[in-house]
């Protein structure tokens, strides 16, 4: 950690603001630890992390929120490590964000024309919502479409973030029978690194921790053949979760109050999609680890996965489904623990017949993941 | 009416708001407001999709009608689904809601005026000014929050001016700084942005209240007949071996010791911080802004659906806040509301790019409802809206035909008006703190103040929802979830049922039609809509509208003074554009490019 550098050595830079609001460089290199555990990088990697941070000035960031509720910005308001406090004011300079910012109308407006000018081919963009195709008029913004507004700003954005399942993957707008034909930000622009930060909303570390990555190595991080990063969508919610065990014994609730779910047995015969569900729901749990909706008795509803609203009904186990079928074989109750991993490869097919290959293959260098698991398949 | 351009002062976006809104306001050569009109850019037709589910995951879906007040259109839905079936809550699942109505109430309020608000008050850029030690003195004559030493406001302004001299203003770019309508000193500006920063951090603490509960927040999970989390605790059966064995902390729901603990935490963090911060700093920004109780009216009617039972949605009177209706001011008669009467509660679309089967002109009941989304405005891009024909997504809510503003006032107003003891002491107290005449409460400031109070209300019952709660387990009730209806096998063929509640920003209802089994029709009605819709078929215009006119404009290129009168309605217009559809057969082609 020695070649670290002193968080204070230039002017304009993060570092230099660090040392300004009162940050010294012990709780800095602990800031960075933090990041590497997070991002699950090898330790050497805060020092990595802090040369980084430290030598730049602010990233400038885009946020343009369209066909949404909001729930997107709350939850990245809700992240503990980093907190927004500490993202917007250290790390990041959020330069239009219809939330936060103190700007209103026209001069809201000059602000995001303003940053496109000054950070041209260098600001991060990040979308939530989905984007209505079927009237211009059903979502506009100072009185311009979202689709022209998205096409505008993303022609000089340096890669975009698609923070929910709105944005990611159309959300709840483009559920049956999708009324205003909206779509997400992947299905309009093309010529861009895409990352999928999907939850209904996405958990709030996982969105800053994403944002962290960047901010470090000024990359994005590895993708799944569905443009999620590895390190928050690797898993289902099913191979973490702490009732795991239960399931494994054939231990079910029944009721959602019964004695069986007061034991904290597995929620499978109540709905839970977490079986099918790549979320880090289960480990990282939710708001600052208080609990996460599972250890909360009520299954998983699959928000993070594409197309979860019209999947299965909330409390049904779709035990003819495709997918349990090949978890299952043919039994009414799960007789075997599930493969990991097979649930990627089933959405991974069934997505694929509605997504370009060519813009999230590209940001995805898993090809070969993706086709062994579709050979399993 | 083809006003010049030069005359019509457009703000889009108005931001730190939910959703999308577009104030176009019509002034004349000095800058007055003659006209106001507020429109909803945005729609989705939630309502749409939810046709032919199952009603009890309605929910799920409505509750993604808006992440800011998160949880409230989940509670409405339930609630709706469990009137139209019949089904009581458990106590326990009760207690659990109003802690969690409430828990939700104190966050947003809070949130609202130190991050949505403030700025309208606050200079940021004039706090560099401020002495810290001056600062200090004045945040401890307001109250006793530890965080009042000046090295504490020196290392705030600190931050702040590395903030500014990077040249990064971020969120604080192209504010309106130093504009003359900003009247606090140096002091109370650095005092208010060192709270901004720690409402930021208090927020998502005080949030695991609903973390316990629900497993997550924004969006926690709820349930039709009770609640979803089990609790993992049995004091009267410790030594049975017979009993349900949990096995510690790690297994169980997160309804255990520690979850509870949690949950009494955050309660006594909430209440620590309104009573040191949030109200002392609303009573103390009020006093700049005097003049601000005199304008932002609206329309002078008010309507709650009340909220917080204390046996449940079937005992009315047993709600903390009262549910009726207050028309011009008169505070001596509370009007009942019947929310199944076709005559009363009607929503109207003569202004709103909606077609309904019987014209333009009349109103509909939500029961019957209807919407079919029909876009006549100009083709985006568009500099201005055609304000004399359709300009809004958003419908026009009405009461007996009248605009009635729905939100923290007329809670407050209604609690005044039925004899709420503490709501009496507390508007009385403010009253007196900053001597004005109870005519004040009408005002934009009034409205703002009233969420303070309201928030404080809220935040010294939660403790006794919490206690009956321990009290029920002590006793050995554990139940959280009434089963008897889960089964749709069980349900009449046909039935229909209305969910309210009071959200934070105002009276929410959802009105449910189940025909075999499945959602056949679907409507929520709800605050934003009451507050920012458009002008009815008569002319009448809503709150947000009213409100507005009037209003002196010092600059048309800063219109801060509509943004301070807006933000007092504390807009959620996500919450407010919705629709439905039951005819509607040519639902658009969906084109994935």
């Amino acid at each position: 950690m020695n070649q670290v550098a002193q968080p204070d050595n230039l002017p304009g830079t993060v570092g230099e603001g660090l040392v300004q609001h009162g940050v010294n460089r012990r709780e800095f290199l602990q800031f960075c630890v933090s990041l590497t555990v997070m991002l699950a990088l090898p330790p050497s990697m805060a020092a990595v992390m802090a040369e980084a941070i430290s030598k730049t000035r602010r990233q400038s960031v885009i946020w343009l929120s369209f066909q949404q509720c909001t729930g997107c910005t709350e939850s990245t308001a809700r992240s503990h490590t980093p907190t927004l406090e500490n993202l917007i004011f250290n790390l990041i300079s959020l330069d239009y964000q219809h939330t936060l910012q103190a700007a209103a109308g026209e001069a809201a407006e000059q602000a995001l024309a303003q940053s496109m000018k000054d950070n041209a081919g260098k600001y991060l963009l990040i979308v939530d919502g989905s984007i209505p195709m079927g009237n211009p008029g059903f979502s506009t913004i100072a009185g311009i479409s979202n689709h022209d507004m998205l096409v505008d700003v993303a022609k000089d954005a340096a890669a975009i973030v698609a923070v929910g399942t709105c944005a990611s993957f159309g959300g709840i707008s483009n559920a049956k029978p999708n009324p205003t034909g909206a779509v997400a930000v992947h299905d309009i622009i093309k010529d861009k690194p895409i990352i999928h930060i999907p939850g209904c909303p996405p958990i709030p570390v996982v969105i800053t921790g994403v944002l962290a990555h960047f901010l470090t190595f000024g990359s994005i991080p590895e993708l799944d053949s569905l443009g999620r990063p590895r390190s928050f969508y690797g898993e289902t919610v099913h191979d973490r979760c702490y009732r795991r065990q239960f399931y494994d014994q054939k231990k079910f609730a029944l009721s959602f109050d019964d004695d069986m779910a007061k034991q904290g047995w597995c929620l499978f015969k109540l709905g839970c999609k977490g079986p099918v569900t790549h979320s880090s729901c289960a480990t990282t749990k939710w708001n600052d680890g208080t609990s996460f909706p599972v250890q909360s008795g009520h299954g998983c509803i699959g928000c993070a996965e594409p197309n979860f609203w019209d999947a299965t009904p909330l409390y049904k186990v779709p035990l003819k489904s495709f997918l349990y079928q090949l978890i299952l074989g043919d039994q009414d109750t799960p007789q075997k623990t599930v493969p990991t991993g097979l649930g990627v490869g089933y959405t991974a097919v069934t997505w694929h017949k509605r997504m370009n290959k060519n813009k999230v293959a590209a940001n995805a260098p898993d090809k070969k993941l993706t086709a062994q698991k579709g050979n399993t398949l | 009416m083809n006003q010049p351009e030069n005359r019509r002062v457009i703000v889009d976006p108005v931001t730190r708001i939910e959703g999308h809104l577009r104030i176009e306001a019509e002034t004349d050569a000095e800058g007055r407001i003659i006209r106001a009109s507020s429109a909803g850019t945005m729609v989705r037709g939630i309502e749409i999709i939810l046709r032919d589910r199952d009603p009890r995951e309605a929910w799920a879906f409505t509750q993604r009608i808006c992440g800011v007040c998160t949880l409230v259109h989940g509670i409405a839905s339930v609630r709706a689904v469990e009137n139209a079936l019949n089904i009581e809550v458990p106590s326990n699942a009760q207690l659990i809601r109003n802690l969690m109505i409430g828990a939700e109430y104190i966050h947003d309020h809070v949130m609202h005026f130190y991050h949505l608000h403030a700025l309208d008050w606050v200079d940021v850029v004039s706090a560099l000014k401020a002495d810290p030690k001056a600062t200090s003195a004045l945040a401890q004559s307001l109250s006793g929050y530890a965080k009042s030493s000046p090295g504490y406001f020196s290392d705030v302004q600190k931050k702040l001016k590395g903030f500014v001299e990077a040249g990064q203003m971020g969120i604080f770019a192209n504010g309106y700084w130093g504009h003359p309508a900003y009247k606090l000193p140096p002091e109370a500006n650095l005092m208010a942005v060192a709270h901004y920063l720690d409402a930021l951090a208090w927020q998502r603490d005080v949030v695991k209240l609903h973390t316990v509960f629900g497993g997550k927040n924004p969006h926690p999970m709820l349930l039709v007949g009770g609640v979803p989390c089990a609790i993992s605790i049995d004091p009267n059966r410790p030594g049975d071996k017979k009993a349900p064995h949990f096995n510690g902390i790690s297994s169980g729901t997160a309804l255990n010791e520690v979850g509870l603990q949690t949950v009494q935490n955050a309660i006594k963090q909430m209440s620590e911080f309104v009573d040191q911060v949030y109200l002392p700093d609303t009573l103390a920004i009020a006093g700049f802004y005097k003049d601000w109780f005199k304008q932002g009216e609206g329309v002078g009617n008010f309507l709650t659906y009340g909220e917080f039972p204390a046996k449940g949605m079937s005992y009315p009177s047993t709600f903390m806040i009262p549910s009726g209706v207050i028309l011009d001011r008169d505070l001596s008669k509370i009007h009942p509301i019947d929310l199944n009467a076709e005559n009363e509660i009607q929503e109207f679309i003569s202004h709103a790019w909606y077609e309904y089967s019987v014209g333009k002109e009349q109103g509909l009941h939500p029961y019957k409802g209807e919407t079919k989304l029909d876009y006549t405005g100009p083709k985006p891009p568009y500099k201005q809206l055609d304000l004399d024909k359709d300009y809004s997504w958003m419908k026009s809510p009405r009461w007996k035909g009248k605009a009635v503003e729905v939100g923290p006032l007329a809670r407050v107003l209604m609690m005044y008006a039925s004899g709420h003891e503490q709501a009496k002491e507390l508007v009385n107290m403010t009253l007196k703190t900053l001597d004005l005449p109870v005519q004040a409460l009408y005002s934009t400031m009034g409205r703002t103040a009233a969420r303070t109070l309201e928030t404080k209300i809220v935040a010294d019952a939660m403790q006794g929802w919490y206690d009956q709660l321990i009290a029920n387990i002590k006793a050995g009730d554990v139940k959280t979830f009434n089963e008897s209806k889960w089964e749709p096998s069980t349900w009449p063929s046909n039935a229909q049922g209305v969910g309210v509640t009071e959200a934070p920003r105002g009276g929410l209802a959802h009105w449910i039609v189940i025909d075999n089994q499945k959602i056949s029709n679907y409507q929520a009605v709800v605050p934003s809509t009451w507050n920012a819709g458009p002008r009815d078929a008569e002319g009448n215009q809503g709150p947000y509208e009213a409100a507005l006119k009037g209003h002196q404009l010092h600059d048309v290129k800063q219109p801060i003074e509509i943004l301070r009168t807006i933000h007092s309605f504390d807009p959620c217009i996500s919450c407010a554009v919705h629709l439905t559809d039951p005819e509607d057969k040519e639902l658009l082609q969906v084109k994935v490019l």
